[in-house]
């Protein structure tokens, strides 16, 4: 339960643990890592968006002065049915190419020059087939199917299909109820493939022993994923692969999966050296996982009040080359925020030959929040009501049920909905061209499987040990916990990430997950030590583990107790630890159940070029329920990252591909990412609802900020410039077009 | 007896049916109890599945405890686009 309480460290904003490293240049990253004789490894990659494997022929490669190994998808083991056959057949294709850049073959050789010329003495015969690049392309009669075997699931047989599964919620009698409503209105909102773009590419060193056990360094975001994908694709026991996280640059949900290790290990392991890769930006776009694109069909009906009655979604994701979209929770998110007692939701997972897409912060989320947000804005205007009285007045409260079935507990939408209303941004006047738009975001959080180990050292001092790589600032946030339970300095406790055979078992690093789930876990572990803490001080007391209580970093008597001792400072009992027991170590493992939900609630003001279509962002604010802030500059962080990313994706990012399915922006020159310079300072506002079955209150940060910006720019654009988009990006010359269709109205 | 509520795209295997009520004590006991009555069940379910237990989510079930008030849902486990 959230202990309500005053906290000496929980709310504080110390310096980042890892911050000297980072801003004096000496952290290491995935690309920074090397080991004696190492080889260099590259991937051959597929110059079709789609076409047949016929032939590979490697020997003139290996024939190379300086090759030491080549590898194709034949020296994988076949998976067994259930297993890892498409992330297999994504590092390395096996019958086919499914995008434009899938790896075919690899290349260890002693240089990366000599690598990159083995590339091209690698001859493979293609029969090319007819890209699929779109969900239309994809779902039209005749399209070219990707997996011929496959079939839809959630459908009943259909036959060779694009479709790889259906699913569905439902609630009530939405047809009937639409006929007894006031206003109806009907959308269609499309967005486009955006990446993650995050900064440092995928790069590893993988060196198999002769005994066949694999070491891995790399830049991930889940160690144990990495081991168990890894272990999977090659055949092996996870037991026989160790990995090691390098620091992140970056990940967003894009580094939960593997491309490069499963082959670095498999050419180590043909050549008997360590091997190093290292992706180019160039692959990262080509070959790496995006956000999906998406067409999101939406109806929703109202009373003349404002008051929703009836809705149903209809949503298409493109999954990429194999199946897994997010469109499952897009689906359950699209509705969630609000109250209807009549709802239809229905979702499908498209393959396109395209790179197969991966996590995104909120995957799904923003997609179907963009349909919903803009909607909603449009019925506010329609009905002339305020859009955040029309959210309010719709609004979940703990115990309304979610469209898939589950019920709120404690949630804080209407807290954030509320400090939007409040808040000076939204009264503050508006000038010539430029216009205000408001969204909101929801997302589920995600709890998961944590350890933490807590090294008491002799002198007091504490080393944290958990397994989840830090990519958003998590180690400041458990040495604050553990800083809070034990009663010491913050800066007196180091955190570290350590590799899968020092840290327990702990699911990756996503789902807005660590704070909450392993931060959680570190406050077990220290309770073990305040238990032993207690135990000794009885001990040289003398006295009843009940006469001591622990306060504040120190053991003391029980008010009551008739104990007259001095109180026992954690440090004081540490330095006894030889004579009390021997090592004090708190050590904790569980599976995180109670992520509470996150709502936030985004303003935006732009100010729309008509002669030109560009959009400038002059003010943005971003309301968020944080549950309970650990370290709340990074949770700010969080909002303003999340909200940066966001307006990126509405207002330029989509891979453009030519006919071929080749992508033609592969480079941060030609995909337009927002930089600091384009955009104002993101302010925020942190509400605090506490999560009531977490013992700090806290609720997962991470992804929520990402889910309001694309519909919150769109509606701020619409009321700069009368023009409603309902297709992303909202770039220069989409936005010209559509207002010099307005004029020609 | 725990009620279980069956997703549109389950029904087809249940004869239909929206909800359904069984005795057990887990949620291995709920699909035990669920291919008994309605056989080739589990296998249209499948792997990977989340529930809901009286409006928790456990994203891995198998174990949990019902109670004979209990209400079930299941949910398609979150693949997050991985």
């Amino acid at each position: 339960m959230a202990e309500d309480r005053k906290y000496r460290w929980v709310g504080t904003r110390p310096i980042r643990h890892d911050g000297v490293d980072k801003v004096t240049g000496r952290a290491n990253y995935g690309a920074d890592f090397a080991l004696p004789g190492m080889l260099w490894g590259k991937i051959l990659r597929s110059p079709h968006a789609h076409a047949r494997i016929l032939r590979i022929d490697t020997s003139r490669a290996e024939a190379m002065e300086g090759v030491k190994a080549v590898a194709t998808a034949a020296d994988l083991p076949e998976q067994r049915p259930g297993g890892a056959t498409d992330l297999s057949n994504n590092i390395l294709a096996r019958d086919k190419v499914l995008y434009h850049g899938h790896a075919v073959a690899a290349v260890a050789a002693i240089t990366a020059e000599i690598a990159a010329q083995a590339l091209d003495e690698i001859e493979i015969e293609y029969e090319a087939l007819a890209p699929v690049l779109s969900l239309d392309a994809a779902l039209a009669d005749d399209a070219p199917i990707l997996d011929t075997a496959r079939r839809a699931r959630g459908m009943d047989d259909t036959g060779p299909t694009n479709i790889a599964a259906r699913v569905d919620f439902s609630r009530g009698e939405p047809d009937q109820a639409f006929a007894s409503c006031d206003v109806v209105l009907e959308r269609s909102y499309e967005t486009q493939t955006v990446h993650q773009g995050y900064i440092e590419p995928h790069a590893c060193v993988a060196d198999t022993k002769a005994d066949g056990l694999v070491e891995i360094w790399c830049s991930t975001q889940g160690t144990f994923t990495v081991r168990s994908l890894t272990a999977d694709v090659l055949g092996l026991d996870k037991s026989r692969v160790k990995v090691t996280p390098s620091e992140i640059g970056g990940g967003f949900g894009g580094k939960t999966t593997v491309y490069l290790e499963p082959v670095a290990a498999l050419l180590s392991r043909q050549s008997g050296r360590p091997v190093k890769m290292v992706m180019s930006r160039d692959e990262v776009f080509r070959a790496t996982g995006p956000a999906a694109a998406s067409r999101i069909e939406l109806k929703v009906g109202a009373t003349q009040q404002g008051q929703l009655v009836a809705a149903t979604a209809r949503l298409w994701m493109e999954a990429g080359a194999f199946p897994g979209s997010p469109v499952q929770a897009a689906a359950m998110t699209i509705l969630a925020p609000y109250k209807l007692d009549h709802l239809f939701i229905e979702g499908f997972d498209v393959v396109v030959t395209k790179p197969k897409v991966a996590a995104y912060r909120a995957p799904g989320a923003p997609q179907a929040a963009f349909a919903m947000e803009s909607l909603l804005d449009e019925l506010a205007q329609q009905l002339k009501i305020d859009p955040i009285d029309l959210r309010l007045a719709n609004a979940v409260a703990a115990g309304d049920q979610l469209p898939y079935g589950p019920r709120y507990k404690t949630i804080g939408m209407k807290e954030t909905l509320e400090a939007a209303r409040d808040h000076p941004h939204y009264s503050a006047p508006l000038g010539e061209n430029q216009g205000r738009g408001i969204a909101l975001g929801f997302w589920f959080n995600n709890g998961l499987n944590s350890s933490a180990e807590v090294y008491l050292t002799e002198d007091g001092t504490a080393v944290v040990v958990t397994g989840n790589p830090d990519i958003g600032g998590s180690r400041a946030s458990m040495a604050i916990l553990c800083a809070e339970e034990l009663g010491i300095d913050v800066m007196k406790v180091r955190p570290i990430v350590a590799d899968t055979e020092t840290a327990g078992y702990t699911d990756v690093t996503g789902g807005s997950r660590v704070t909450f789930a392993t931060g959680w876990a570190v406050v077990n572990a220290c309770r073990v030590i305040i238990e032993d803490l207690r135990r000794r001080a009885a001990q040289i007391w003398e006295c009843d583990l009940e006469q001591v209580a622990f306060d504040d970093g120190r053991c003391l008597p029980v008010e009551g107790s008739g104990l007259s001792h001095d109180p026992l400072s954690v440090a004081e009992i540490a330095r006894k630890m030889g004579s009390t027991g021997g090592p004090i170590n708190g050590q904790a493992q569980l599976s995180a159940r109670g992520a509470g939900p996150g709502f936030a609630t985004h303003l935006c003001d732009v100010e729309v070029d008509p002669e030109t279509g560009h959009v400038d962002v002059i003010r943005y604010t971003a309301i968020q329920d944080a549950g309970r802030a650990i370290h709340p500059a990074y949770v700010e962080g969080q909002m303003q990252g999340g909200a940066v990313q966001g307006i990126g994706w509405a207002l330029n990012e989509e891979y453009l591909f030519d006919d071929e399915g080749r992508m033609e922006n592969a480079s941060f020159l030609d995909y337009r990412m927002p930089v600091a310079s384009d955009l104002p300072m993101i302010d925020t506002v942190i509400v605090e609802v506490p999560n009531p079955i977490h013992p700090y209150g806290v609720r997962g940060v991470g992804e929520t900020p990402i889910v309001p910006p694309l519909a919150a720019v769109a509606n701020a654009v619409k009321h700069a410039s009368g023009v409603r988009m309902q297709s992303l990006p909202i770039s220069p010359p989409r936005l010209l077009a559509a207002l010099q269709e307005q004029a020609a109205e | 007896m725990t009620a279980v509520v069956i997703p549109n795209g389950l029904r087809a295997h249940c004869e239909g049916c929206a909800r359904v009520e069984v005795e057990a004590v887990s949620v291995r006991g709920v699909l035990a109890a669920l291919e008994a009555r309605f056989p080739g069940f589990g296998a249209a379910l499948g792997e990977n599945v989340a529930v809901a237990i009286d409006g928790e989510v456990f994203q891995d079930p198998l174990y949990e405890a019902v109670a004979p008030e209990s209400e079930l849902h299941f949910l398609p486990a979150l693949s997050g686009g991985r």
